[in-house]
């Protein structure tokens, strides 16, 4: 538990090139017209890229269990967020609401 | 039996001057300092309190203009709940118990602690700024477009001190959560806690979890203001919704924030003034993080009327039912607890029965709130400020009152004037009926809050309001009489003088700056009330 995994400098490069690759990913698929992928596709490769930046740069890959908990209940509560707000959103085109007097 | 001796060293005498209270790493010294903060921040809200009670004695808005009305009801908002109401319980009482509760020297991190408090004090002095800068009028919630687009008046400084004053909050939740993880003395795992360390637990999952939402929130509100982002701007895509719904996203659990540390608090002077251990001890324990976990699911309660779907309204209100169970367990555990106890009458014990009707009507009325019909009607009425008074000022800071009732003699070494003590507790619960139960009516019947005018016929439910909070503002001013004057008067206390289990009763009153000489290692059942238990350990 008290031990510091320290992790060698190429993998830490090795994660900084894949960021900026899909960083340069993220800037080429702003350009292709995808419809409504576009923001899927956008917050798929930033949740990629957030991944990678909280396994390795924040040693989450190498700390406790207890760690890996904590961190996969707060993606709980994020997504509990997200989850809930879309429930109204993607439920406003449902009710065709008729102006009065028509 | 004994006449205790007031001990000669103790953590206020460890260090004298001004640079030991403000430099100090103890936890108990900086419960004092935040216990001071907050009380001067309670009586500030409470002067805007005073001069809205003020203004709707009568139907005409012939005391402030519409402007200024608005500016008071909004800092008395922002003021009770960010700077006194989210740290009290925790901040105050929580700071200095949790330590000697499970058998440590303080919290896990000292100096963050100290910095909570300076945080706090940082976004305060910003908040104070706003209030002579010429104040703030969007109402504590500080809804878009008109927060963002419209008002002219402080709300960068306000929004910035609230901002600010949230780190306070997530520092504290973050000390608690490791040092009951970490600190807890051998053997004292975690169904031995009392049911006040499980409680802050909870409220700590709640403070790290939610607070940064409302921390970006409001910079979002920031951003727009200054650089015209148009997040909550539907002419350029954006939704003013949003706003609600990040906003009520940390606030309705922030509720749970406010509440559960209370519930904690009642949890150990019930058990204490009933000679018996806590009924379904367990079931009160997991009630706690039940609570912390729904209180996340059901935000959207406040935004029924706001332009939400009615499909996301029906989910919303079918959830915001279910916090109803765990409040409902930790209520009829108590009663249970009551249930044939040893009662006593004692000050704390009087706050805490007074709670008991004030928690059950407003967590009952909320459930009239969470329905979706009588929302339609009952929404932005008198209706729901009487309930959310009855939960935060009937719920928390009853709860708040008995702890500091409970617990003074330990944080201080000296008792208080019982009499008057009990006078106050009864003061309290007549003056806040008074004043906030003509308000449900008031709200049945159709007065909007936050207006400065109303039809003749609403005038003696008013006035009822009114002298109801007078009494109320005396019945908080007389504690600071006597417990003041007890600080150098009042009689020695002694270790333990209710009698009570629980290992911060073991430490000397006021406690050594290290609360234990030895960490102590036989460590009881929580709440052992047993004969053998009381007789042995004189707890009589």
């Amino acid at each position: 538990m008290s031990s510091v995994h320290v992790s060698p400098l190429s993998t830490y490069l090795t994660i900084f090139t894949a960021l900026m690759v899909l960083s340069a990913i993220t800037v080429g698929a702003a350009f292709v017209d995808l419809g409504s992928l576009n923001p899927v596709v956008a917050l798929a490769i930033a949740g990629l890229k957030a991944t990678l930046v909280i396994l390795y740069f924040m040693h989450v890959k190498y700390s406790s269990r207890l760690t890996k908990l904590t961190v996969v209940l707060s993606m709980f509560f994020v997504a509990i967020l997200f989850a809930e707000t879309l429930m109204d959103y993607a439920t406003r085109g449902w009710l065709n609401y008729v102006p009065m007097g028509q | 039996m004994e006449t205790p001796v007031y001990p000669a060293h103790n953590y206020l005498s460890n260090g004298h001057g001004l640079k030991s209270w403000l430099l100090t790493k103890d936890h108990k010294r900086i419960a004092i300092l935040y216990l001071i903060s907050i009380s001067a921040f309670f009586f500030l809200g409470g002067l805007f309190a005073v001069g809205i009670r003020l203004e709707l004695t009568t139907p005409q808005g012939d005391l402030f203009q519409p402007d200024t009305y608005n500016k008071f009801f909004t800092l008395h908002g922002v003021i009770m709940v960010f700077f006194f109401l989210i740290p009290s319980v925790p901040a105050v009482l929580g700071n200095f118990l949790i330590p000697p509760m499970i058998g440590a020297k303080d919290l896990a991190f000292p100096r963050i602690n100290l910095l909570s408090w300076y945080i706090y004090v940082i976004g305060g002095i910003f908040t104070l700024f706003a209030i002579v800068a010429g104040g703030v009028d969007t109402g504590w919630t500080f809804y878009t477009p008109y927060s963002s687009a419209s008002s002219s008046t402080n709300v960068a400084a306000t929004a910035l001190g609230v901002f600010i004053a949230g780190f306070s909050s997530i520092l504290t939740g973050l000390n608690f959560i490791v040092t009951i993880h970490r600190m807890r003395a051998p053997g004292l795992h975690w169904f031995k806690l009392p049911l006040f360390v499980w409680a802050h637990y909870a409220t700590s999952l709640i403070q790290v979890l939610g607070t940064p939402v409302v921390a970006i929130t409001i910079v979002m509100v920031f951003a727009e203001r200054a650089f015209g982002f148009g997040i909550f701007d539907p002419q350029r895509g954006g939704d003013p919704v949003l706003f609600q719904h990040l906003f009520w996203f940390y606030s309705h659990p922030a509720v749970y924030i406010m509440i559960l540390p209370a519930l904690g608090v009642i949890s150990e002077i019930v058990s204490t003034f009933s000679r018996k251990r806590i009924f379904g001890y367990s079931f009160v324990a997991f009630s706690s993080l039940a609570i912390a976990v729904f209180g996340f699911i059901v935000w959207a309660h406040h935004m029924f009327v706001a332009g939400i779907t009615v499909y996301a309204a029906m989910v919303f209100s079918f959830l915001s039912f279910s916090v109803a169970i765990p409040s409902a367990v930790k209520v009829f555990n108590w009663s249970a607890t009551l249930h044939r106890g040893s009662l006593s009458f004692e000050a704390p014990m009087l706050y805490v029965y007074g709670f008991f009707g004030l928690f059950l009507i407003g967590g009952l009325t909320g459930l009239f709130l969470a329905t979706l019909g009588t929302d339609i009607h009952l929404h932005d009425t008198y209706f729901v400020v009487a309930h959310f008074h009855y939960i935060m000022v009937g719920g928390a800071i009853m709860g708040y009152l008995g702890g500091i009732h409970f617990w003074w003699p330990k944080m201080i070494g000296r008792m208080y004037s019982e009499f008057w003590s009990r006078i106050s507790a009864i003061l309290v619960f007549v003056g806040f009926n008074l004043t906030f139960f003509p308000q449900f009516v008031l709200g049945y019947m159709g007065m909007p809050r936050r207006y400065h005018m109303y039809p003749d016929e609403f005038q003696v439910l008013n006035v009822l309001s009114s002298g109801g909070a007078a009494v109320l503002g005396l019945g908080y001013l007389l504690p600071v009489i006597y417990l003041v004057y007890s600080i150098k008067y009042g009689e020695v206390a002694g270790n333990n003088p209710w009698g009570a289990s629980g290992l911060e009763w073991r430490t000397q009153s006021p406690p050594l700056t290290e609360n234990f000489l030895e960490v102590p290692t036989d460590i009881p059942e929580a709440y052992e009330y047993t004969p053998k238990v009381i007789r042995e350990a004189k707890l009589v």
